[in-house]
């Protein structure tokens, strides 16, 4: 049965959006795990971490395991220091997306998210074996690899990035900033305007990629739909929703009842592109094509 | 202050080392490195001859194995590790875990150092390739200031290596896949950003595009040279308003700081290029050798005419430039 993961909020969120939107998760949504924690930016953190404890016992009531992710990108030592005190709770599992998380997790059953260059089963066999139980593979490997990490690796819980736009670069950098003539310093949040990322286009104004705070996005949303059954066959066992503007509860039936072959992958498709009005969908990535196409199935 | 010089060609190879570089790095004709560019880099018979040239000169060689491992193509990866190490590489750099592994295992003895494509940018990370495979130097990310270099310096139990010239990623090194998803070539799995085969120049009334796959990364009036679409570099419009979002199309220049990264306690110094031509490597290595010799100032002005884009930055160095 595969299993469906919601990944972490990579936007910021006002805290009332964000705690209704967990709630709502909590209560409504389909899915195994549910991954909480700021990834892309550390100045971020103190809008939502006095509420986590509050949501994670509620996702908890709702029957959803629950994994807090690091940062993917440390370099100050007050993140360094957060990211330590993250890797020894043990009270919740912990996600790294930075190496310096799994360096400290080292030993304890752990997860590892799609930040972390896991491109082959040399690289997730040394991880597994200092504790690494599940990994969500980077968003440009394509199938071929999947299939044979899946092989090397049958203990090890594989996910793929399924639905969402694709995290495609981080800087330390803020163009959301940069765009609005600030700097990350002084940042005054700007990226919090833009809770589904900013568009940008070509000077032609084709719709190329998003911008969210120090992390670039692709604009299209990577959707796994009619790949769900092959990955499945090749030992993938959960898919990673990443939260979008849109009804993510839906979004979860829809990957679920297509998971589970109640809907046609076409129609499954077809109720997605319903979902997410005005965003293209791409798959091209898993086929090993340019990320932002969209392969046939 | 090691000074760390790119060779692209035998040729370039050969003047870094009679102009002064003291470790000249390279990679081989394939996928295994990040300038996996058409003509560029060395074959086997080529590293051996480059080894030759350099080892009486006391000049060291260096070999980048630093993209990743290909699932099932694994074998062109460790057979560059076990060629590098038969041929006689002073040290190998790497940034896959699973190469790693395999060449720390393989060839215990074999001085290893880690790839700016790692990206360890903090203490942690350093450890843990230290612990985990004997690693003696990183490269750091440009990501860091100069008092970041400096305390992550103080912090790890290995040597430091930081970029002072050439192409500037503005995006964290190792986990970019912008070119990747506009092109299907991965700078990580295929060791090419903005590969050459997917880029095209064309001309629209008075302006040359250029374009990579299938956007538009910049338009130029006839007054103005047509730049690489690189897309970090590119031009892009984002809340209705056109610019360079990312960064102008600069390129990095950390010649007025050498003091403060000696003082950093910084092992070596790296210029980028290895794509670049001789008279790039030999300019740029001469000029760096003047200053680290104190034997005259290496400054922007003398090495703005071999900067691409004409224009540098001091990038992630200045605390200003986030």
């Amino acid at each position: 049965m595969m299993r469906l993961t919601l990944g972490p909020v990579l936007y910021l969120w006002d805290t009332d959006s964000w705690l209704d939107f967990y709630r709502r998760i909590a209560d409504e949504a389909d899915v195994n795990t549910v991954v909480l924690g700021e990834v892309v930016c550390s100045k971020r953190t103190h809008f939502h971490e006095q509420h986590l404890p509050e949501i994670i016992d509620r996702l908890r009531r709702g029957g959803k395991s629950v994994r807090l992710a690091s940062l993917a990108l440390i370099t100050l030592a007050r993140e360094q220091r957060s990211t330590r005190d993250l890797a020894r709770r043990d009270d919740v599992e912990i996600e790294a997306n930075d190496i310096a998380a799994h360096q400290v997790l080292a030993g304890r059953r752990h997860a590892v998210g799609p930040f972390v260059n896991v491109y082959n089963a040399a690289t997730a066999k040394v991880l597994a074996w200092r504790g690494v139980s599940s990994i969500c593979l980077p968003p440009e490997l394509p199938a071929a690899s999947i299939a044979g990490i899946a092989a090397a690796l049958p203990d090890v819980e594989l996910e793929v990035f399924a639905f969402g736009r694709l995290p495609l670069a981080i800087s330390v950098r803020c163009a959301h900033a940069r765009r609005k003539g600030l700097t990350k310093d002084n940042c005054r949040f700007v990226c919090g305007d833009d809770p589904d990322g900013l568009l940008v286009e070509t000077l032609d104004r084709q719709p190329f990629l998003a911008l969210n705070g120090v992390q670039t996005m692709s604009s299209t949303y990577n959707s796994l739909l009619g790949e769900l059954s092959p990955l499945a066959k090749l030992g993938v066992g959960a898919m990673r929703l990443s939260p979008q503007r849109c009804d993510m509860v839906a979004v979860a039936d829809t990957f679920r009842a297509a998971a589970s072959g109640r809907l046609a992958p076409a129609e499954a498709q077809g109720r997605l592109a319903d979902l997410c009005p005005g965003v293209a969908l791409s798959n091209g990535a898993i086929h090993g094509a340019a990320g932002h196409l969209t392969v046939p199935d | 202050m090691e000074l760390i010089c790119p060779a692209g060609t035998l040729a370039a190879f050969r003047d870094a080392v009679d102009v002064g570089a003291d470790a000249v790095y390279c990679g081989f004709r394939d996928e295994t490195n990040a300038r996996n560019f058409p003509g560029l880099n060395l074959t086997r018979d080529e590293l051996a001859t480059a080894i030759a040239y350099a080892r009486p000169r006391g000049v060291k060689t260096l070999v980048a194995i630093n993209t990743f491992m290909r699932q099932d193509d694994e074998r062109l990866w460790t057979s560059a590790v076990d060629d590098a190490a038969t041929i006689g590489a002073d040290a190998l750099i790497l940034a896959d875990i699973g190469l790693l592994a395999y060449a720390a295992e393989r060839w215990p003895e074999q001085r290893r150092h880690l790839s700016v494509q790692a990206g360890a940018a903090n203490s942690d990370s350093i450890a843990f390739y230290v612990e985990a495979f004997g690693v003696k130097r990183v490269v750091l990310p440009r990501v860091l200031t100069i008092a970041e270099v400096a305390a992550l310096t103080r912090a790890v139990p290995c040597e430091t290596e930081v970029f002072v010239f050439g192409g500037l990623c503005v995006m964290e090194e190792g986990r970019c896949s912008l070119s990747s998803y506009a092109t299907g070539r991965s700078p990580n799995m295929h060791g090419v950003c903005s590969p050459a085969s997917h880029v095209r120049y064309r001309e629209e009334g008075a302006e040359t595009v250029s374009e990579l796959g299938a956007f538009t990364i910049n338009r130029f009036p006839a007054s103005e040279p047509a730049g690489y679409p690189t897309i970090c570099k590119g031009r892009f419009v984002a809340d209705g308003e056109a610019g360079y979002l990312f960064e102008d199309p600069v390129s990095l220049d950390v010649t007025q700081h050498l003091g403060e990264l000696a003082a950093a306690g910084v092992s070596a110094l790296k210029i980028e290029g290895r794509q670049r031509g001789r008279a790039y490597v030999a300019r740029v290595v001469a000029e760096f050798r003047h200053a680290l010799d104190g034997t005259g100032a290496a400054t922007a002005g003398n090495l703005s005419p071999m900067s691409e884009g004409l224009r540098t930055t001091a990038g992630s160095y200045n605390k200003g430039w986030r």
